[in-house]
């Protein structure tokens, strides 16, 4: 039954690669892992499998290892992985109240994918996710581990149906979201080039640096930090 | 190894002052005055773990003025320390639950934590009556669930999973201490299970298409505090309360580990292994722990039979009939001889030694039901009988004190299971290294990070005398070399590993199979020794013996070998043959010795159950199996490791027995009946303290077997795996499921010259074939030299003897599709 | 004691909001990586010494000083020696090391090399958590940008050091922010704490000498070596020096990154936040993180510093402020914290382990108005059997909300009780209240 991707060479090379890249091989497996994702949808038997294999350890302990993280899945997600953040702060700030709309609005429970629609051009999965050090942003969704700040039930349910429609979806300090399965390829350490997309840091990272700008506040100058305040 | 005189740590338990060595865990230092901690995940042989936090106490330390400084944490409050993880320091004070009330209500709190997710089936559950969580709760718990009394809801998974064949996991009574885990992962080396899951989800697990398939895995079982791991084998049969205990040693191989046999009403329910710190320590071999139910099967032989003269056919007999018929047959015969196998416990060995010299008069004895030489004999002569660790033999703890170990025809994994796990925490803990004259790296040789010195089969000898200017292994006296009873295959590979060790001062040990093995060297059941190491080539040795065992004279030409043996029935000129514990398919040539017991005149068989010798015996002559007699097995580092009898059953004889009743008749009586008038006589005889033959320096020249091998002819490699067809591992099938599946090894270049391109998943078999048969197995691909292809000797047919061809000879090989 | 704090003082977050300020041409324009050659002239001694005498302590919640730290690694010790940033930024509440990097990734690469010179480590790795995307971006370009302007690498400017750096990205578990966890972690194994001794000093990484230090500590260190101790220590307060970001989220007017000396207190910083929202009442916060214990506003002049968060029962942690009005029930958050604790333990202990698994289901209860008030006496001996008990300090920070909201708020949790249910409206509290409310 099993409808996963199967895995190519340029894939096992490119664990083989991740391997290298660490003084002891083992300390690959996490980025290895994000791979299997990215080239199989999911963590699957045979990318198990494949990294027992290049580092020479037993299946049951990369099982052991994919079992212990909540960003490996072992079913498919969708293209578009929504998370809402329902620890305490967002929660209260009304990250269970965007949950409870997208949950009714997608017809899923947490960690599902929803049933594709006629028109639909993606697949949009949702999970509640916890604090995603963005606090100042609650409530804080993500797509695809990119932050959608500052969200509403609203804008939380136009979201969900930009993604399905295929519409361009930016995230509020990133670039154009990229599918699940890039970025966990990017996870895994190949990086996709969109580095300099967005914006250097959202508002509410910049408030104390603005007040002080307006204010005149700087910390005590020395040595080099002269410079710095001089422009 | 670093217990050079240290200074003890002195420090106060529970006000009671104790001194222990430094590095000592607080946990142990406790156990030495008496106060036991409640514990689980604590293992003494496994690293620690801290992982359930019973076994919390208080502790202070001395400050730098001296006064006593509680550990702490929050500020304030006292923080029970992990007494599993803890070193003792001077000075500290300890309190356990018996003194601090505070502790108490840490350790049951914890206990209660413990509780929580733990089923209350302990009525059904095999473990209750000897359960540590139970005792512990009854113990150190509180009488009442708080959890349960509110509606607490316990985390439930659907019950007991099989993670192996053997071995079931039910994950809701698992308190998650990672003993398993630990065993498997710091012991045996096999971490096929593992914790997976986080959290309270977290639980014990393997990869689904990769089961628990470790020789070592019932040790988790034991070791398990909880009933969480049970096997297939145990599972419901019995409660503890109903079990008697007796201590014994395992049958199995020549390592001589601890068990403890228990049983009722007649039965043996289960094996555990026992404590012997010099020898297994806490751990054996599943065959140790699983492979008993051989001694109950359906043809168990339970009378004696003889055969009768009109129709052919054995029939029952009475003993003093049986004796009396085997004696005058044997008288008859025209020359009789003996052979052996390695069941036998070292007094029977000596009875049968005394049997062929005194009542049949030969030296026609031999122990070696496998192929053999005369150069191994004259080894075991000069450089392994009488050696022990008494006078400065190789021993288990000699392992972990080596610089390097040279395996040579011995795989340990297989052949000596407790000898591998000592070698692995000698790896593991000490840094030995390991070096391996074999041909290919076995699982057992990767999981000692050992070095494969890659030899063809045939080439051992050389293998080993280059070994002598091989800077990187660095043999020195500070090195051990272990050579397998497979070594004899080899001519000149014996006398090799002997330079070897006389060049490097490397010490040097022979590690043979059975577990008799040993025991028979020493009692004499070689043409070439009588016991006690006595040479019978030498006449003062003789008249010695003679002395001592009040004969006139011991017979004085030169014995025949195993080989010689069934050359000469064969041919006629031996008659007669007394055969004990020997399985035709084992022996060098399972055919010639099918026709010499053809044309035997008289056979008389010694043996636990019918076997294909039976059809030939003329006399057949049940015999006592491990349980029902007393005994002694001497391990291969030659310590004597005795057993008393578990079951009085008056009905089954012990060899020695059956062979006196037989001698009596002959009129040559053997001075014993019993194992305890045996074990007499051995220490009266005691050992040849005369001179002991020299090896001749020079080997034998290599037979037409070394040679190269015809283009496409490939040279045969094998042994035997731990779990094979062996008939002393029959009646368990779920220990004998959990074994490795039998493949045919080849090298790459070997593979694709055979086989061709082989799609991935795809499993190509293999037809090998030698000058006794064929062979199909799947093939897989090691790191074999070319040319050369491995199979295991016991694990589909009759075996690599029987079916295919002897070891080391040529053999072609050819594709068998998949 | 010195005047109350009353400004900001950006120093890691100064650039951030600059033209492509993630760059390594827009962190170089305002004087990035001099730092980094003033430190390749110095002896790697001198530089813990500065890092000593700055008197710099941890930014990931323990505050143990860094230098001393650095100091403790064996430099006899014949195995190579590494260092690893710890970005797992997971602790609730916190959210100041994210923001830092995806704006200057450079400033943490630059203290990197710094300090990995320092304690002559030639491997060091960012360990980030993965559920951080754009984050892991900026860290892969700057630590390339690095490698290609000879910052690292090969002979690093010339001065016959060598450093490799890896980027490296988790994959979910908030106990990855635990030191040792992190360690097994980055090791390719199941993030669960290690035994200590050893300490990661002496065998951390592959068993060889490691360092781990927090974003925001190994960020600071390039100030540092810039400007000189003395100028770090002239920062903060008597046994806190320096400055540090301060997060403030919730029910503020502007939640956001203020960056001051350690010192300053909850009452200046929410003056600095436009009060509280719609001027409602402060009800609760936590002074660093969901692991701290809640304090009030009975707090409000608290300095914040390691002594006197430390002092009124708390704990300063990663500055962490959450800020909680008098819309919020704190029965509610305290289970929605315990949930995420049991969700997060790593199952290696049983007091953690079976201890969360337990708390919840009692929370869950008396959230529902189901219980006793002997319950709560019950619930307090549970994080008593907790507290201290567990192999690490998770199952601690998990019985900080429980105890310190029953401390503070018991009369809620009886409300609860007595009501038969919660008395808030959880719609009240949310961002979009009223006009998003949903009842």
């Amino acid at each position: 039954m099993s409808t996963d991707t199967p895995l190519d060479d340029r894939t096992v090379a490119e664990l083989r690669e991740i391997a290298a890249r660490y003084p002891q091989p083992r300390s690959g497996l996490l980025p290895m892992l994000h791979l299997v994702q990215s080239a199989q949808g999911r963590i699957t038997p045979e990318g198990i499998e494949a990294c027992a294999e290049v580092l020479g350890i037993t299946a049951a302990e990369v099982s052991g290892v994919a079992t212990f993280y909540t960003m490996y899945k072992r079913r498919p997600v969708g293209d578009y992985h929504v998370g809402v953040c329902t620890n305490t702060l967002c929660a209260v700030m009304g990250g269970d109240a965007i949950l409870e709309r997208l949950k009714e609005h997608l017809d899923v429970g947490n960690d599902e994918t929803a049933a594709s629609r006629e028109g639909d051009t993606a697949t949009v999965s949702l999970e509640h996710i916890e604090c995603n050090a963005a606090c100042d942003y609650a409530p804080v969704m993500t797509v695809n581990w990119e932050f959608m700040d500052n969200q509403t039930p609203e804008s939380a349910v136009q979201l969900v149906d930009d993604l399905r429609a295929g519409r361009e979806v930016r995230s509020t300090r990133g670039p154009r979201i990229c599918t699940w399965r890039e970025a966990e390829r990017v996870l895994a350490g190949f990086n996709d080039g969109l580095a300099d997309e967005g914006p250097s840091a959202g508002p509410a990272s910049l408030v104390g640096r603005e007040l002080a700008r307006e204010n005149g506040w700087t910390a005590p100058t020395g040595g080099e930090q002269r410079k710095a305040d001089d422009k | 190894m670093t217990q050079v005189s240290t200074e003890l740590v002195n420090l106060t338990i529970d006000g009671v002052a104790v001194s222990v060595p430094p590095g000592t865990l607080v946990i142990r230092a406790a156990e030495q005055i008496g106060v036991q901690i409640p514990r689980f995940c604590d293992h003494p042989l496994l690293a620690p773990a801290g992982a359930c936090r019973q076994c919390l106490v208080e502790v202070a330390l001395p400050g730098p003025d001296g006064s006593m400084r509680q550990m702490q944490g929050p500020p304030g409050r006292m923080k029970p320390q992990a007494s599993c993880t803890l070193v003792v320091s001077e000075g500290m004070e300890v309190r356990t639950q018996l003194t601090s009330p505070d502790i108490d209500k840490a350790q049951q709190g914890v206990m209660e934590q413990l509780l929580i997710n733990h089923p209350l089936d302990c009525p059904v559950c095999d473990k209750g009556g000897e359960c540590p969580l139970q005792n512990q709760a009854m113990s150190n718990g509180r009488g009442e669930s708080r959890f349960s009394a509110q509606g607490g809801v316990k985390r439930t998974y659907p019950k007991p999973i099989n993670i192996s064949a053997q071995v079931l996991l039910d994950r809701e009574r698992c308190i998650l201490c990672a003993r398993c885990t630990r065993f498997s992962q710091e012991i045996a080396g096999d971490p096929f299970i593992a914790l997976i899951e986080r959290g309270a989800l977290q639980q014990v697990g393997i990869y689904e298409r990769e089961p628990f398939e470790s020789y070592f895995a019932g040790n988790t079982v034991q070791i398990c505090p909880v009933g969480a791991l049970t096997s297939a084998d145990y599972r419901f049969r019995s409660r503890p309360f109903d079990l008697v205990s007796s201590p014994s040693v395992a049958e199995h191989d020549a390592c001589g580990a601890a068990i403890r046999v228990d049983h009722r009403r007649g039965k043996v329910m289960r094996r555990l292994a026992g404590h012997d710190a010099d020898v297994n320590e806490e751990w054996i071999t599943d065959k140790d722990r699983y492979a008993f139910a051989y001694a109950r099967q359906a043809d168990r032989l339970t009378h004696p039979q003889v055969r009768d003269a009109d129709t052919g056919e054995l029939r029952p007999a009475s003993w003093p009939e049986a004796f009396a018929v085997a004696a005058r047959g044997l008288a008859g015969a025209g020359g009789s001889a003996v052979l052996t196998g390695g069941r036998l416990t070292a007094e029977d060995a000596y009875a049968y030694a005394k049997f062929a010299r005194v009542a049949l008069g030969t030296h026609d004895i031999d122990f070696r039901a496998r192929p053999h030489s005369a150069e191994e004999a004259d080894f075991l002569a000069s450089e392994v009988v009488l050696t022990s660790h008494e006078d400065g033999g190789v021993t288990y703890a000699d392992l972990e004190r080596a610089s390097v170990v040279v395996l040579a025809g011995l795989e340990p994994e297989d052949e000596a299971g407790t000898l591998f796990l000592r070698l692995r925490k000698a790896v593991k803990q000490h840094g030995t290294r390991v070096v391996s004259v074999a041909p290919y790296t076995s699982r057992g040789l990767a999981k000692l990070d050992g070095r494969l010195v890659r030899t063809a089969p045939g080439a051992e000898a050389e293998a080993l005398r280059e070994l002598a200017h091989d800077g990187e292994v660095a043999l020195d006296g500070g090195g051990l070399l272990l050579v397998g009873e497979r070594l004899a295959a080899t001519p000149g590979a014996l006398t090799a590993a002997a330079e070897l060790s006389r060049t490097t001062g490397a010490r040097l040990a022979w590690v043979p199979r059975r577990a008799g093995d040993r025991g028979a060297v020493e009692a004499g059941c070689l043409p070439t020794l009588l016991p006690g190491g006595r040479p019978a080539a030498d006449a003062a040795a003789r008249v010695d013996l003679a002395t001592a065992w009040g004969v006139e004279q011991l017979p004085t030409g030169p014995g025949r070998d195993g080989d010689a043996i069934v050359a000469a029935l064969a041919a006629g000129e031996l008659g007669g043959l007394v055969v004990g514990g020997v399985d035709p398919d084992d022996t060098a040539d399972p055919a010639a010795f099918r026709e010499a017991l053809g044309r035997a005149r008289f056979v008389v068989q010694l043996e636990l159950r019918a076997t294909d010798v039976t059809p030939y015996a003329d006399v057949v002559l049940p015999v006592a199996p491990v349980t029902d007699k007393a005994g002694t097995f001497v391990t291969w580092d030659g310590r004597t490791r005795a057993f008393e009898q578990v079951f009085a059953n008056p009905g089954s004889l012990p060899d020695l027995r059956v062979l006196a009743g037989i001698a009596e008749e002959l009129g040559a009586p053997l001075g014993f009946r019993t194992v305890e008038e045996v074990r007499r006589e051995m220490a009266a005889v005691g050992p040849w303290d005369g001179e002991r033959p020299a090896l001749a320096g020079t080997a034998p020249a290599p037979t037409a077997g070394a040679s190269e091998p015809a283009p496409g002819a490939m040279r045969l490699a094998t042994w035997k795996q731990l779990v094979d067809l062996g008939s002393m591992q029959d009646g368990e099938s779920a220990y004998r499921a959990a074994g490795r599946r039998a493949v045919a090894r080849l090298s790459a270049t070997d593979h694709e010259r055979i086989l061709g391109p082989v799609a991935d998943g795809v499993v190509a078999r293999v037809e090998v074939t030698g000058d006794r048969g064929s062979v199909v197995l799947p093939a897989e691909v090691a790191d074999l030299p070319d040319g050369v292809v491995w199979l295991p000797a016991r694990s589909v047919g009759r075996g690599v003897l029987a079916d295919v061809a002897s070891p080391g000879s040529t053999v072609t090989v050819k594709g068998a599709g998949e | 004691m010195s005047d109350p704090i009353e400004t900001l003082t950006p120093v890691l977050t100064a650039n951030w909001g600059d033209e492509r300020s993630w760059t390594l041409e827009a962190y170089e324009a305002q004087g990035g990586y001099r730092a980094l050659t003033k430190a390749l002239g110095m002896a790697p001694d001198d530089i813990i010494s500065a890092v000593k005498d700055s008197q710099l302590r941890g930014r990931g919640g323990a505050g143990f000083p860094t230098g001393m730290k650095w100091g403790f690694i064996p430099q006899d010790n014949p195995k190579p020696k590494y260092l690893v940033v710890n970005a797992d930024e997971s602790e609730p509440g916190t959210c100041k090391d994210i923001p830092l990097m995806m704006a200057s990734p450079h400033t943490l690469v630059e203290g990197v090399i710094i300090s990995a010179y320092a304690i002559r480590a030639n491997h060091a790795f960012i360990y980030v958590r993965g559920e951080v995307l754009h984050v892991i971006r900026r860290l892969q370009r700057a630590v390339q940008e690095a490698y290609l302007a000879g910052h690292l690498g090969k002979d690093v400017h010339g001065s016959g050091y060598d450093l490799d750096l890896v980027v490296h990205a988790g994959a979910g578990a908030y106990i990855c922010g635990e030191e040792t966890a992190l360690l097994d972690s980055l090791e390719g194994r199941r993030g669960q704490p290690r035994l200590r001794p050893p300490f990661p000093a002496v065998a951390g990484l592959y068993a060889s000498p490691t360092v781990i230090n927090n974003v925001e500590s190994i960020a600071s260190v390039p100030s540092i070596v810039a400007n000189g101790p003395e100028w770090f220590s002239s920062m903060g307060t008597e046994r806190s020096k320096g400055f540090g970001i301060f997060s403030l989220s919730g029910h503020v007017e502007r939640p956001g990154q203020y960056e001051a000396p350690l010192g300053i207190t909850l009452r200046r910083l929410i003056e600095l936040a436009g009060g509280m929202r719609n001027g409602n009442a402060l009800k609760f916060w936590t002074p660093g993180g969901s692991s701290t214990p809640l304090l009030t506003d009975e707090h409000l002049d608290v300095p914040l510093d390691f002594e006197g968060v430390g002092g009124a029962g708390s704990m300063l942690g990663t500055r962490a402020l959450q800020i909680f009005d008098e819309t919020v029930c704190v029965v509610r958050a305290t289970l929605r914290w315990l949930e995420f604790y049991k969700h997060e333990s790593c199952g290696k202990c049983t007091p953690c382990r079976e201890g969360t698994w337990w708390l919840v289901q009692v929370l869950a209860r008396l959230e529902k108005g189901q219980g006793t008030e002997a319950d709560l006496d019950q619930l307090l001996d549970q994080c008593d059997n907790i507290l201290g008990r567990s192999f690490c300090a998770l199952a601690d920070g998990a019985v900080s909300p429980v105890q310190s909201s029953i401390q503070y708020f018991r009369d809620e949790y009886v409300a609860h009780l007595t009501q038969g249910g919660c008395p808030f409206d959880p719609a009240a509290s949310t961002l979009f209240a009223p006009a998003g409310a949903r009842a």
